[in-house]
């Protein structure tokens, strides 16, 4: 087998497309930046994607999610599935580096060939993490896995159009979580398409149900699609009870916005998203560059605050006209 | 005229893994959060991996560096069903380092079934760090499909 | 109320300690300034240049020490203390398989070892069989393999069970391994009554620290107080618990987090068992603890001394002990593993004799002292040797074990005493109102404050803020010093092959209707929250092995997985 550093990008896809793993990563790593590669990758990827179910799954710190999604796993294989997962790392943005751990507690399924596991890290420039989630979908999708999950924690206004972008969300909480809950609430909280109480063991997992059932009834959550009734589930990730249950709900919800419709819309809408965010950040990138490469000039008019507001404005108005005769390859 | 490929410094990627049973994660924890703080993405996948595991995630996070954190003596015998499975996918242009209590006698060994180092015991960070982006960089430069 | 200092003497000493501090003082550093700005010891507590009167002006002697024997205990659970009896000298040994153990233990007693302990191989440690997958590569290595109550004969034969004691570093197999322990006993003839040592047995420390756990902590905890109530009711001389700091230091804590983090262990095992309709002082005195002894001296020793004040108080006032026993926290020790280094390996035995000194001083009850070959593999007997005796040395030729608690009335000790316990409570409040160790063990509290601590030392270590000789100061390149470190040598693989045998030829040769039964019925009483004792010791006796008990309970309680924590 020729050393992978000697392949060139066709034969880099046709080997990841023929299901090897390396050649997978190393895909996805190209990705991250989408303008780096010439676009006929891009779209020899996305011909083929549009078919899999986009599954978001968010809850608060503290729910079970990542066992949760590793029992997930096991049942969605058992039915033959094949599973990807993009572990979205709430690592802190604080340092130039990132510490990715999220897939520590799906490791258990890091040998089954098929399952892939992707950490993205949520750091970095706006708009970017989001950007590599979406790219990210639109390989596994052309690679085959029929069920890809995006784990989030769920706050952030990026990680919120992720969801946005699944076709079906999944809330994860647990027993006496209601202040947490109520944090939620202005993020993905209201349009889960299926609630999870997950530790349903515990002490308070009924108030916590009844508390969760209410606000169902009542229409506080949930808002994502009049057509769905939105489910209320319990599990225990940890004894692997309740799972088969979620498993069923998912396909059944996959079932179901085949037949509206909906399944299509959301995948135009993801790939919307992704439009938009590209632009978006193929511009901040650029402006970022420019205004880098004239520190001097910047610099002295901000000395000399004479104008200042005049100088900024011409300033932009030159930078924009610059990029808009970029030629982007 | 201005390039589109607005040049970020690259990130490098290593996973940071425990093989084998034992449980002493200190130093695979410290060395995880020093590689951070110079600056590398780091994947850390726990305590009790086999190397399957390990191997299954570096390819799929496609990490520059594998570094491997050994406290209970088997090294030996771990790391060379790791350095097999590498082979066997053609994957071992992945430098790979350990750390952990490894007598000095088993170095040559370890070097000879294809480690790119091994870290002793008191080892400082900066120079663990400095090898790790050292390894990163020749691995990075010797693939050609980037563009 | 019996201070040791009235206000007018502590108001001259602390005019003179003025006047000093302005006309001697200044003088001498301007000549030699100090050699750092400011002196911390390991736990990053301030150290001052000169400790008086003045630090401890309020100290009420019979309030904060007491008498031997007497309460608060702080300088020590006996009256006569080493006087009357030297403490445990119990080294930790392990290896291969129950042959080579067999050895190496008989040689420890003949050189005047005066208690067992036993380490035991990481596949036992987790309660999987040697013929397991993730078991391969792995059998005899750290410790001993015992994966059925025949291994256990054959270490013990020839060692009369009722004569020596035993201590058992393990901890969720801690039940099956008892059972084995118990059932060779039996085998032996001996009675019930006779059998004497100690199960580690402390389920949280696996969470915070030592990362050898299996269950979830909820079993973890329930599986744990099970042979604690089983053992108070039928083995009245074994220690069901010890109750773990060492591992928690390892693991980069500081001394104050390791004092509190294990009495905050202590005290949710307590509350368990009174939660069990025990009473406090039918257990309470078979409760033990254990200390890691690290290289700050003064440090470690005020942290004993803190120790048994703080339980000592906890039992009395939280608890409402009776019996005096019931206060008494009785000990071991461990010099500290990572405190010895690979460079210069030598070095490791002046360190080791510090940290020994610092644990007699301390008044521990029994010790054990790391061989200086261990930064490299399981010590030698060349090492182990050297080891027990630099305990010998202190014991029977440095005097220091000839008078009481020695350091009592040291400004600077009893100072420091205080201070550890202050920050100690500080700790324990703030795992109080995250509702009790296992809760707080469940939200991670303890797990990121301990990650936190090894990253802040190895910082400083870095930065030579701390000090380690040959490390990072002295520093050599001589790598055949290290070379000609005289390492245990034993065939791994052959030890494994012959674990793999043995074990499939008791699967072969047992009476399997006995054997279903005994898991079968084990299983029931885990889903029932029936005591599981009594059933893994029928399981131990009807030749079920450690990995087919463990599976029967991870069934039932399921396995852990920890959340990532850095």
């Amino acid at each position: 087998m020729p050393s992978f550093s000697q392949l060139n990008l066709e034969e880099l896809l046709n080997r990841a497309s023929s299901g090897n793993l390396r050649a997978m990563g190393k895909v996805l790593s190209l990705l991250e930046n989408p303008y780096e590669i010439p676009k006929n990758l891009l779209e020899s990827l996305a011909k083929r994607s549009g078919n899999s179910q986009v599954i978001g799954i968010t809850g608060i710190p503290g729910s079970g999610k990542s066992t949760l999604i590793s029992r997930l796993i096991t049942s969605l294989r058992r039915n033959g599935h094949k599973v990807a997962i993009v572990a979205i790392d709430p690592s802190s943005p604080i340092s130039k580096g990132a510490l990715l751990g999220d897939r520590l507690r799906m490791q258990e399924h890091a040998t089954d060939p098929g399952v892939f596991i992707r950490s993205v890290s949520s750091k970095g420039l706006k708009g970017g993490l989001s950007l590599a989630a979406l790219t990210m979908i639109e390989a596994f999708d052309a690679f085959g896995y029929d069920k890809i999950i995006i784990e989030t924690v769920g706050v952030g206004q990026s990680e919120v159009d992720i969801m946005k972008a699944a076709h079906t969300i999944i809330v994860v909480t647990m027993p006496g979580a209601g202040d947490d809950i109520q944090a939620l609430k202005a993020g993905v909280m209201e349009i889960g398409d299926i609630y999870v109480l997950n530790k349903e063991d515990k002490e308070e997992s009924r108030k916590t149900y009844e508390y969760l059932l209410f606000a169902l009834e009542k229409g506080d959550i949930g808002l994502s699609d009049s057509s769905w009734r939105p489910r209320l589930l319990k599990t225990s990730a940890i004894m692997g009870k309740g799972i088969d249950d979620l498993a069923i709900s998912i396909n059944d919800h996959y079932d179901h916005i085949k037949k509206t419709g909906r399944f299509f819309e959301k995948v135009i809408s993801r790939r919307t998203l992704m439009m938009k965010l590209l632009a978006e950040q193929l511009l901040i990138e650029n402006v970022e560059k420019i205004y880098d490469g004239m520190q001097d000039k910047l610099n002295a008019v901000a000395r000399n605050a004479d104008k200042i507001f005049i100088a900024s404005i011409e300033i932009a108005k030159r930078v924009c006209s610059e990029i808009d005769n970029l030629d982007v390859n | 005229m201005l390039s589109p490929q607005y040049t970020k410094e690259k990130q490098y990627k290593v996973l940071v893994a425990k093989l084998g049973i034992d449980g002493h994660d200190r130093g695979a924890k410290v060395i995880a959060r020093a590689l951070r703080d110079f600056g590398f993405d780091v994947i850390y996948t726990g305590i009790r991996q086999t190397p399957e595991q390990i191997i299954s995630a570096a390819l799929q996070e496609d990490v520059d560096v594998i570094g491997i954190s050994i406290l209970s003596g088997s090294h030996i015998y771990h790391m060379k069903k790791l350095m097999e499975g590498l082979r066997s996918l053609g994957a071992d242009d992945i430098p790979v380092v350990i750390g952990g209590t490894i007598p000095i006698i088993d170095v040559e060994e370890l070097r000879r079934i294809g480690i790119r180092e091994v870290f002793l015991p008191g080892e400082s960070l900066r120079r663990i760090a400095d090898v790790v982006r050292e390894l990163a960089k020749e691995k990075r430069e010797k693939e050609s499909y980037r563009g | 109320m019996t201070y040791l200092y009235d206000k007018r003497s502590i108001n001259e000493i602390k005019d003179s300690l003025e006047r000093w501090e302005k006309e001697v003082l200044p003088v001498w550093l301007d000549r030699v300034p100090e050699r750092s700005e400011g002196f911390t010891t390991l736990s990053d507590i301030p150290v001052k240049r000169l400790y008086t009167p003045y630090d401890i002006q309020d100290f009420d002697y019979n309030k904060k020490l007491g008498f031997p024997g007497t309460h608060p205990y702080t300088r020590g659970i006996h009256a006569t203390m080493y006087r009357a009896r030297l403490w445990t000298m119990r080294m930790f040994s392990g290896f291969g398989g129950p042959e080579e153990t067999n050895k190496r233990l008989k040689f420890l007693i003949e050189h005047g070892e005066t208690g067992l302990s036993l380490a035991f191989d990481y596949p036992t440690l987790l309660g999987i069989d040697p013929d397991d997958s993730m078991a391969q590569g792995e059998v005899g290595i750290v410790g001993v393999s015992v994966p059925t109550i025949e291994d256990m004969k054959i270490m013990f034969s020839g060692i009369n069970m009722g004569e020596v004691t035993t201590n058992m570093t393990i901890n969720p197999p801690a039940p099956v391994l008892l059972s084995f322990y118990v059932g060779t006993a039996e085998e032996q003839g001996v009675d019930y009554s006779r059998i004497g040592g100690t199960t580690q047995n402390d389920p949280l420390k696996e969470f915070i620290a030592q990362k050898s756990y299996v269950f979830p902590p909820e079993p973890a905890v329930r599986v744990g107080m099970d042979l604690i109530e089983w053992s108070v009711k039928n083995l009245p001389k074994w220690n069901p618990i010890s109750i773990s700091g060492y591992h928690i230091r390892e693991a980069g804590s500081t001394a104050v987090q390791e004092l509190a983090f294990t009495i905050a262990d202590g005290i949710e095992y307590v509350r368990q068992l009174i939660s069990r309709g025990l009473d406090v002082d039918d257990f309470a005195s078979r409760l033990s603890f254990f200390w890691d002894s690290h290289i700050n001296f003064f440090e470690e020793i005020a942290k004993f001394r803190a120790a048994r004040r703080m339980w000592a108080t906890i039992m009395k006032e939280w608890f409402n002990a009776k019996k005096s026993r019931s206060m008494w926290m009785r000990f071991h020790t461990q010099t500290a593993g990572v405190s010895l280094t690979a460079q210069q390996p030598w070095n490791n035995i002046i360190r080791t004799a510090i940290e020994a000194m610092a644990a007699v001083l301390g008044g521990t009850q029994s010790l054990h002292t790391n061989s200086f070959d261990e930064p490299f593999r399981v010590p030698s007997e060349f090492a182990a040797k050297i080891a027990l005796r630099t305990q010998q040395i202190i014991a029977y030729e440095s005097g220091i074990a000839d008078t009481i608690d020695p350091l009592a009335g040291s400004y600077y000790v009893e100072w420091l005493t205080d201070e550890i316990e202050n920050r100690a409570w500080d700790y324990i409040d703030r795992i109080e109102r995250l509702g009790g160790m296992l809760e707080a063990v469940k939200k991670g509290y303890p797990q990121r404050e301990v990650t936190e601590a090894s990253y802040t030392y190895q910082r400083y270590v870095e930065e030579k803020k701390k000090y380690i000789v040959g490390v990072n100061i002295f520093e050599d390149r001589e790598i055949d010093e290290i070379r000609n470190v005289p390492l245990l040598e034993y065939n791994q693989e052959e030890i494994e092959r012959r674990q793999k045998e043995r074990i499939s030829k008791i699967r072969a040769s047992r009476n399997l209707e006995r054997w279903e039964r005994s898991l079968s019925e084990l299983r029931k009483a885990a889903e029932k929250d029936i005591n599981i004792m009594p059933y893994i010791l029928e399981a131990a006796k009807a030749r079920a092995t450690l990995g087919e008990i463990m599976n029967t309970l991870k069934e039932v309680f399921g396995t852990y997985v920890e959340p990532p924590i850095y």
